[in-house]
């Protein structure tokens, strides 16, 4: 194959197909185009095969798996993609991993860690000189004390920007960025990407930035590419994808974002992501798609050009305007019905022990109150104090001071000091569904458990209840007699919530419940949780990170900051018009797709002509 | 957009749970059933099939084998088929005793402790601690001089040598399944300690367990064996693998089968609890989710 891109290329690839050593296929006619100087924003939902895609950027994969076809080219001149690729990583196309964390080598300063690339690439010139540059170029302090500082002495944030500063020694076109302000708090996310976009622009660096959030991709990319079982379902300008998205799965994903510029019913996506070797035939979105007809049974579908610089991988991709809108129906306020108190809290303080020192207060005066069928927000960063307040009402922490009421009873502090009614009025549904559920006992143990234990039913009773509760959290009764592994994370999540329900409560603790869930599957919990407050009269506190979401659920929001309690009020007034300076500065780094999409000609419950 | 969600085609074929088919499916499993099958068909059908008295000498000491005494005799002259046929029994229930002790007691000081979260924790396992900081035979030999000798007395002395392993084994992963949330959703609902302990760390320590099980019962035999090898354990003349090691390790140039055909037996014993153990936590499957 000879070069045939144009110079304005700064990276070409066609064909990309990765497999298994003996097997399956994960990615497949992967084609990805990138100018100099452009941000590409590869999204996708786990298992979609995007962070594959960009590893093979780089000539790498991972063992046991293969490029089996591909070609690529990287600044108009024909690369093989394998380990040959070594030569150029680093000084041509360079990466910044998931995770900064971990990324790290723990054992060197920042600064060795930075000259040792620098050294690998045998860059010329004073290391110490190229250190202070690249932290500059990267926004971080350069002084002598910030350079001699180990990993774990700098915040998330720092680490990233480390690690982007070691992507960027080599001097490369290229950047392949995966996730990386996954895991870190907004405020701080937005600060990386204006980073980013900074050296975009006075440096003209391509970058691809492989993301599962949408919403983050809309405030930087200039292309995106939506990634589905392995293959690019549609692909264009940002304008294109977010102001027409024409592929079913686009549209269901944009329509499954939780957004707390524009809060909206949120439309969950039937069925669940296919894994790699059990991909259908023809288009492998045909399950869960409205539209699908014989065809896409049969053929997997080309990815056509539509319009100049946008792509869509769907044989009915002009029906999807008018069939298939993206709701953006304004949120309704499902709560506040019945003014029945089910929880209050009066002035709560909990507090960590510190070995031989003083108690760290992780909550300090916390009040609020919980009615039924309504949701109360509690919105705070990492270390703010919102899980432990979650954990002391449920009786799992120490209450240092203040008072928990289920309507107008006092609870005493810890679990095994409560009676068996108090503890059976209030659950706690955990973060992570995998830790949860205990993996060595089958689903209908699990849930029938607090059936058991708290309403004192017997083996039969237990049988149709827990049938009953996996339809009230739309699973299929057969689950019940799998182990939680034979779960996705969404499922494991619902059997979670089931099991809370499982003690008919009057009130349900929600931590982070959501945050390691793919976006359409956070949609299905949430909409699992609207529907359980709307005919139960359920009552919620939702703990989350993400305002979007408090945007979705809640009625009432307290921002937490540092263990207090900075601003309060019903979730409109706040949203709208936050008055404390951290809820503003919160607000405001959190991205907004549906402004990004309006912006490009969406509007609401209309469609934009074809 | 909101019917029932369809479940994943996630995996089946290694699950949460323990299963038959499995087990018997694995080479570990086949093999280790076969030996242990043997070794308790000897120790089990033995003094029934044997041909000789286990006490009386019926021959010239230390005679190889011969056409009628097929293992050769021992040092008294015995024959050594018909003593190894005789000395499997109280080998067997020896360490079968001993080693339902150990678990028994280590599981519970070890969970204790694991789980409590106060003073009783580290108040059980220095306790523990003394047990382990002496040198076994010590022990053992202590509890003879004071207590006596006698099957009962030598079962006491191995349980009070290993428990402490397996309590230390168990705390550390009662530890680690202590943090996960399904514990403190037991807790929250108010589950009785014992509850808890058998159904939510009782199963997720299982494989921590098992792995150990192999090795602690080879230490249990060799415990015994070297026990009788001093003359402390049981007397004279029963007949037992680990004393018959002993007792003929002066002839063994003379008759090698009756060293060797007593510790074959016993290394038969100890690799097919190995091999059972390993195929055991091989069928349990893996609990982590798939990536």
């Amino acid at each position: 194959m000879t070069a045939t891109s144009t110079p304005q290329s700064a990276l070409d690839l066609s064909g990309l197909t990765v497999r298994l050593t003996r097997g399956a296929e994960i990615v497949q006619d992967i084609d990805l185009h990138l100018a100099p100087g452009q941000i590409l924003g590869i999204v996708g939902e786990s298992g979609s095969g995007k962070t594959t895609t960009a590893l093979s950027l780089l000539g790498f994969t991972s063992d046991g798996t293969e490029i089996s076809t591909g070609s690529l080219q990287l600044g108009g001149s024909q690369v093989r993609i394998d380990d040959s690729l070594r030569s150029l990583r680093g000084s041509v196309i360079s990466y910044v991993p998931q995770d900064p964390g971990r990324a790290l080598n723990p054992s060197l300063r920042i600064a060795d860690a930075i000259t040792d690339v620098a050294t690998a690439h045998s860059r010329d010139g004073d290391p110490h000189e190229l250190v202070v540059r690249m932290l500059e170029a990267v926004g971080l302090p350069s002084a002598e004390e910030f350079r001699r500082r180990f990993p774990h002495q700098i915040s998330g944030g720092q680490q990233q920007r480390v690690l982007i500063a070691m992507a960027l020694v080599g001097d490369p076109t290229v950047i392949v960025l995966d996730e990386p302000t996954t895991g870190l708090d907004v405020i701080t996310q937005k600060r990386v990407l204006s980073l980013l976009l900074r050296l975009r622009d006075e440096q003209q660096i391509s970058m691809v930035y492989v993301t599962h959030d949408l919403a983050v991709v809309a405030q930087i990319a200039d292309r995106i590419a939506v990634m589905y079982a392995g293959r690019v379902v549609e692909q264009g300008s940002l304008d294109k994808v977010l102001g027409r998205p024409r592929h079913p799965y686009t549209r269901g994903l944009l329509a499954s974002i939780p957004d707390h510029a524009r809060p909206r019913v949120l439309d969950a996506m039937p069925g669940i992501a296919v894994g790699v070797g059990e991909r259908p035939t023809g288009c492998a979105f045909r399950p869960r798609c409205q539209l699908s007809v014989e065809q896409c049974a049969v053929e997997v579908p080309p990815l056509d050009p539509i319009e100049e610089g946008h792509e869509v991988r769907c044989f009915r991709y002009k029906q999807t305007l008018q069939i298939n809108p993206i709701l953006l129906q304004p949120q309704q306020n499902v709560g506040d019905r019945g003014r029945r108190t089910v929880l209050r809290v009066e002035g709560l303080r909990a507090e960590h022990m510190v070995h031989g020192g003083d108690p760290v207060v992780a909550a300090a005066n916390v009040s609020f109150t919980v009615h039924a069928g309504a949701c109360v927000a509690l919105v705070g960063e990492s270390g703010s104090g919102k899980t432990t307040i979650a954990r002391a009402i449920a009786g799992l922490h120490p209450i240092a001071r203040g008072r928990v009421l289920l309507g107008d009873e006092e609870v005493p502090s810890l679990a095994r000091r409560r009676s068996v009614e108090q503890r059976r009025r209030i659950q706690l549904v955990f973060q992570s569904a995998a830790e949860a559920l205990n993996p060595r006992r089958t689903v209908r143990d699990s849930i029938g458990r607090p059936a058991h234990v708290l309403r004192g039913m017997g083996r039969r009773e237990v049988r149709s209840e827990v049938s009953r509760l996996l339809d009230s959290v739309r699973l299929p009764a057969r689950i019940a007699d799998r182990y939680p592994r034979e779960l996705s994370g969404g499922e494991r999540q619902r059997v979670a919530i089931a099991r809370a329900l499982a003690a008919d409560p009057e009130v349900i603790l929600c931590d982070e419940i959501t945050s390691a869930l793919d976006v359409s599957v956070q949609a299905a919990v949430l909409q699992v949780l609207n529907d359980l407050r709307r005919d139960f009269g359920l009552g919620l506190l939702f703990i989350t990170h993400n305002v979007g979401v408090v945007a979705t659920v809640a009625d009432e929001v307290l921002v937490l900051q540092r263990g207090l309690i900075c601003e309060r009020g019903s979730t409109t007034e706040v949203l709208e018009n936050p008055r404390d300076a951290y809820t503003q500065r919160l607000l405001s780094a959190a991205p907004s797709v549906v402004e990004v999409m309006e912006h490009w000609g969406i509007a609401e419950g209309t469609t934009p002509p074809a | 957009m909101s019917a029932v969600v369809e479940t994943s085609a996630a995996p089946v074929a290694r699950t949460g749970g323990f299963r038959w088919a499995r087990f018997l499916r694995s080479p570990q499993g086949i093999v280790g059933l076969a030996v242990l099958a043997f070794v308790l068909a000897v120790a089990l059908i033995g003094p029934l099939v044997a041909p000789h008295s286990l006490s009386a000498p019926v021959g010239v000491p230390a005679s190889p084998p011969s056409p009628g005494f097929p293992l050769g005799t021992d040092y008294l002259g015995r024959d050594v088929l018909s003593r190894l046929l005789h000395g499997g029994t109280s080998v067997l229930v020896i360490s079968c005793i001993a080693t339902a002790f150990i678990y028994l007691i280590g599981i519970g000081v070890g969970m204790t402790a694991g789980l409590s979260r106060s003073i009783v924790d580290p108040v059980l396992m220095r306790i523990v601690d003394v047990f382990l900081v002496f040198p076994p035979l010590m022990l053992l030999l202590l509890l003879i001089a004071g207590a006596g000798t006698g099957v009962g007395i030598l079962i006491v002395g191995i349980v009070l040598v290993l428990f402490p392993g397996v309590a230390r084994i168990v705390r550390t992963a009662t530890l680690e399944v202590s943090t996960t949330s399904y514990i403190e959703a037991a807790v929250a609902r108010g589950e009785r300690t014992l509850s808890t302990m058998r159904r939510e760390v009782l199963p997720n320590i299982t494989p921590a367990i098992i792995a150990d099980v192999g090795v602690r019962f080879s230490a249990v035999i060799i415990l015994a064996a070297s026990v009788n090898f001093l003359g402390l354990g049981e007397k004279p003349p029963a007949a037992n693998w680990g004393l018959m090691i002993a007792e003929n390790l002066q002839i063994v140039s003379s008759n090698i089968w009756s060293v060797l055909a007593p510790a074959i037996m016993l290394a038969l014993l100890t690799i097919s609890i190995n091999l059972l153990g390993d195929a055991y936590v091989r069928s349990l499957g893996r609990t982590e989710p798939p990536r």
